[in-house]
């Protein structure tokens, strides 16, 4: 059923995040297999984004590990960085760069799958934008041209900061369905949202960091 | 990753920087006019007595090139981290160095490139004699990338500061203090009539030694200023 059915799991480990002096989350532990999605909730400032920014090898935890099939992400370095994709809270984009530009970089500097970069564009529906400056872009736009870095790697662990951001109520739809076709095909997913995420089809593991606080 | 992966990723990567310099070509334009502008007030300033000028030259050009090289250092990193692309460049499958040194060479082209085929016009309108406009220019061919080498970790430290700007001219103008001192001694002691192979090699040296470590250290920098 699954093309990776034997991709590492993601596993964290008492994690504990500490921001000027304030203790945002510790003792967090989940385990994520293929096929699933880790949706993260909570009011503002409960963190969300910096559990984000360390299952991406960005920010250190304070305590605690995060792995990758058994290894510490830290030591992997790029071999982890080459299975997953981050799509934060700034997009990630050049405005001064076309949309078609902005992918054929964001292809190079992962593992490049076969989807060509205009099919991507019309994934999310961007399709007639390709030669545009994403400058002129709507906010929505630069959102889904994001999110379309997604689809030109081969990655198999997603971890996205409120995706749903600026984007209307088809383009969540469109969206979501992505996401439903990357698990169906075995991949992961950790995702922050306002919007209630609806994937019906997915295994969801839900944390809500406010219940964490200590 | 297999290093045919690695050289497009660095291609596109320059080129990138490259065609977004272009399409804001009067940023381009600001440090050589600084350049330009900064070595021309000094025969205003301290009169135009040729021997005077003759003397202080080197160091005059070399200080205004330095200057130039500080004020568009922050191009380097700035926007990339401003719009997140810099954390995509970490979360790469390619070492983060690699990606450092096309964005350096990019800043180099860019902004190193243009200061070194204006120099010459300044040597002559300070009085520099032919040998020392030549050496002149050997110099910034070998020191311009250095100071853009040492500038990317001073950038790459600071780009998570909102005024960064201060500190790093205080963090990469020490720095650049050697190159400075071999590179005005080199054309000095050229307009005198002397060799200056030993300046030379030792500039090479600095550029050897920027170009081996710095894109390292740029690259564990910019780890620090986004975690």
């Amino acid at each position: 059923m699954t093309q990776r059915e034997h991709s590492p799991a993601l596993e964290a480990h008492a994690l504990q995040c500490i921001r000027d002096d304030r203790t945002l989350f510790s003792e967090l532990a989940f385990r994520l297999t293929p096929g699933e999605a880790l949706v993260l909730e909570g009011r503002n400032g409960s963190g969300k984004t910096s559990l984000l920014r360390i299952l991406c090898g960005i920010r250190l935890p304070d305590a605690g590990t995060v792995s990758w099939g058994g290894t510490d992400i830290n030591k992997l370095g790029p071999d982890y960085h080459v299975d997953t994709a981050y799509v934060g809270h700034r997009d990630g984009i050049k405005l001064d760069l076309t949309p078609l530009e902005n992918l054929a970089m964001a292809r190079a500097l992962g593992k490049p799958n076969n989807t060509t970069l205009e099919a991507a564009l019309e994934k999310v529906d961007l399709h007639g934008f390709e030669d545009v400056l994403t400058r002129n872009l709507s906010a929505g736009q630069q959102r889904r041209l994001a999110l379309a870095r997604l689809l030109v790697t081969d990655t198999v662990l997603w971890i996205l900061d409120e995706p749903f951001t600026s984007l209307d109520t088809d383009g969540i739809k469109s969206i979501e369905k992505l996401f439903e076709q990357h698990t169906r095909d075995g991949g992961m997913l950790a995702v922050t949202s306002h919007h209630a995420v609806n994937l019906a089809n997915t295994r969801c593991q839900r944390i809500n960091l406010s219940e964490l606080a200590p | 990753m297999t290093s045919d992966s690695l050289t497009r990723a660095f291609a596109l990567l320059l080129k990138r920087d490259l065609l977004l310099a272009m399409r804001h070509r009067a940023e381009m334009i600001n440090p050589l006019l600084f350049f330009v502008l900064v070595t021309s007030l000094f025969p205003l300033g301290i009169g135009a007595e040729p021997a005077l000028l003759r003397a202080v030259g080197p160091g005059v050009i070399w200080v205004a090139a330095l200057l130039a090289a500080l004020l568009s250092l922050e191009g380097i990193f700035r926007s990339d981290f401003e719009d997140g692309t810099l954390e995509q460049f970490l979360l790469s499958s390619h070492p983060v160095s690699v990606l450092v040194l096309a964005k350096v060479l990019a800043h180099w082209l860019i902004t190193g490139l243009p200061l070194l085929l204006v120099s010459p016009l300044l040597g002559v309108l300070l009085g520099l004699p032919g040998d020392a406009i030549v050496i002149l220019l050997v110099t910034l061919a070998l020191g311009t990338p250095v100071l853009s080498l040492i500038g990317a970790i001073g950038v790459a430290l600071t780009v998570g500061l909102r005024k960064g700007g201060m500190i790093l001219s205080l963090l990469v103008l020490p720095l650049y203090i050697p190159l400075l001192i071999f590179a005005a001694s080199a054309v000095d002691t050229a307009a005198a009539g002397f060799p200056v192979s030993a300046h030379l090699s030792l500039i090479s040296a600095l550029l050897v030694l920027a170009l081996s470590l710095s894109p390292f250290a740029t690259a564990a920098a910019l780890r620090v200023s986004l975690s």
